[in-house]
């Protein structure tokens, strides 16, 4: 049996904005295989964000953050490579799918030209094979009448058909591990349904990792192996998702599942 | 229950703090575009202390609906009154006094409070605008107002942006409550806050409803927190209602297809449950995309002048738009 795609340990991120330092990330160790998917659930602040950021050495918007501890992606420290390598990383090994897809695609540029860009860098395709490539893409995911619709540009998109493109760009250089922060918060509750699917299907047909960053306890339940769940900058609980649903050990495991909605008495 | 007591006429019933009717909303035409019916003939009453929940996914309408009550937008037809009185053909004085009847909570308790004014100054903006207290108590009302959500009345003296996100919320819910209004318009009160916020939020909603006898309308698009909170429910789709009914009903027993599409697409924290459901195959929504074109259930309703509305068992009734085609013949629950 080989090791885990991906190993984390003691991993401290601090980050620093123009007013504070922040211990955001207090020392966690996880790891995820090559296969599974693990959820990863906490609270605004909890520094589940910033965890995922970290993987990629990606710092919030504005602040500079310092990485203490270990990452490993097959075996190879993330926290030793310069940055040219990490650029050659991230997308093509490590891609991520954010919660609010209007800000994360370019309104300027055609979804087209934002999927060829990625597939050209990492994949060095010529610009035909690449818009190819890019239909194929767009049709993986369910854009209908992708040929035609790879020439729009994001607004023209709704909500959910742009979450469905950052995901199509996400996967399109096959990466080992897909992050997916809040990938369904801003989506109503149908569309929500139609992502989780396509999410679920894209990892079981194409063997991919799965980091599934998310404060719903009903999100993660059908989607992952492992379930870390995060207080305050620490991995309080961490199981396989039936034992934590159904015997949650910490009491902010317990807060958190007692305080979901439900639509029912029963589960039905 | 005495014989005379159920014999008792329907006048008898305490009248609706808020009754609506055919209320409509039309966007104009944009350049290019044809004009929207955001709002098509809403029909619906909210009695005294009760929560009427509106549910839909974006774009539905819910929103608008909620501001047209409010007087906020323009209503193109239908009637809204306020504790029995019409409010869309009032003046815009008579208005203003009204207002203190019905206040509104929005959705996002980071942009509604302006980051300059200290609380208590946010709190005593009403109360002077309606002239509800003299100079010499206001200090006395907003410390009151604080305490009434759960606040530290020594937080007037200090701003926003020292305050959490749940804090905030119930800073606007202090602020809607300062003139002692009888109705509220929630409008997604508590999507923005983390799900412990949430649940505390709605805590206190619910307990302010029973001590206050508030009526509220509860706009959101989240089904699980419009179940714990509403007494009766309507579910909007393209401008219209296509469901309502008491919160049971609607929940245990739902009739319209929409309905149902929209409760079964809600995730379940149950992970082995769960997952079999995503594994389903996805429902067809085609027959969401005309409006079904005329009743489903047969009827003449332009030519014999009817509401579109069917129903189902005393309190819950459903529109005959927007089912798919197939269940014309025999729609199970009629």
């Amino acid at each position: 049996m080989t090791g885990p795609l991906l190993s984390v340990r003691d991993l401290a991120v601090t980050v620093t904005t123009r007013r504070e330092v922040v211990r955001a990330v207090r020392g966690i160790s996880f790891d995820i295989g090559a296969d599974e998917a693990v959820g990863f659930v906490g609270e605004s602040g909890s520094g589940k964000s910033i965890t995922a950021k970290a993987l990629m050495r990606l710092a919030p918007e504005g602040t500079a953050i310092a990485l203490t501890g270990s990452i490993a992606l097959r075996g190879q420290d993330i926290l030793g490579l310069g940055e040219a390598e990490m650029r050659g990383l991230r997308g093509r090994r490590i891609a991520m799918v954010f919660q609010d897809p209007m800000t994360s695609l370019n309104p300027v540029m055609s979804i087209g030209a934002q999927m060829g860009d990625m597939l050209r860098r990492h994949l060095a395709l010529s610009g035909r094979a690449a818009r190819e490539r890019g239909i194929e893409l767009l049709d993986l995911v369910g854009i209908p009448d992708a040929a035609r619709r790879i020439d729009d540009h994001p607004h023209q998109f709704s909500g959910g058909q742009r979450q469905r493109i950052l995901i199509a760009i996400a996967i399109s250089c096959e990466p080992d591990l897909l992050i997916a922060d809040e990938p369904t918060t801003a989506l109503d509750v149908t569309v929500q349904a139609q992502i989780l699917r396509l999410l679920l299907r894209l990892r079981e047909e194409r063997g991919m990792a799965l980091m599934l960053i998310t404060h719903d306890f009903g999100v993660v339940a059908g989607m992952v192996d492992r379930v870390n769940v995060m207080y305050r900058g620490e991995i309080v609980e961490s199981g396989p998702v039936g034992q934590v649903f159904a015997e949650p050990q910490h009491g902010y495991t317990r807060a958190l599942l007692d305080a979901v909605p439900r639509l029912q008495g029963t589960a039905g | 229950m005495s014989a005379p007591e159920m014999l008792r006429p329907p006048q008898d019933v305490p009248q609706p703090v808020l009754q609506v009717r055919d209320l409509s909303v039309l966007f104009p035409a944009r350049r290019g575009g044809v004009a929207v019916r955001a709002v098509e003939r809403l029909s619906f009453d909210i009695a005294p202390g009760q929560t009427l929940g509106l549910v839909g996914q974006s774009g539905s309408g819910k929103t608008t609906a909620g501001r047209a009550i409010l007087q906020l937008q323009k209503a193109d037809g239908g009637s809204v009154r306020l504790l029995g009185r019409e409010l869309t053909t009032m003046r815009a004085g008579e208005l203003r006094r009204m207002r203190r009847h019905m206040q509104f909570v929005q959705q996002n308790p980071y942009s509604s409070l302006h980051p300059r004014l200290t609380i208590g100054q946010v709190l005593s903006e009403p109360l002077q605008v309606h002239r509800a207290v003299p100079a010499n108590r206001m200090r006395e009302r907003v410390a009151e107002l604080l305490e009434l959500v759960n606040l530290d009345p020594a937080m007037m003296r200090r701003y926003p942006h020292e305050f959490s996100g749940g804090q905030r919320q119930r800073v606007v819910i202090a602020r809607a409550l300062a003139v002692n209004p009888d109705f509220l318009v929630c409008d997604e009160p508590v999507s923005a806050l983390d799900v412990r916020t949430q649940a505390q939020i709605v805590a206190l909603l619910q307990s302010l409803q029973e001590r206050l006898k508030l009526s509220y309308l509860f706009i959101a698009h989240d089904l699980a927190i419009v179940r714990e909170m509403a007494h009766r429910v309507a579910v909007m789709f393209r401008g219209r209602i296509v469901e309502m009914g008491t919160a049971d009903q609607v929940y245990e027993s739902p009739g319209h297809p929409y309905t149902r599409l929209l409760l079964d697409a809600v995730p379940v924290p149950d992970p082995a449950l769960q997952r079999e459901r995503l594994r389903r195959a996805p429902p067809d929504m085609r027959f969401l995309e005309g409006d079904g074109g005329g009743c489903i259930f047969g009827l003449d309703h332009a030519g014999a002048g009817t509401a579109e509305w069917h129903e189902l068992a005393e309190g819950h009734g459903v529109s005959c738009r927007y089912w798919p085609q197939k269940a014309a013949s025999a729609p199970g629950h009629i």
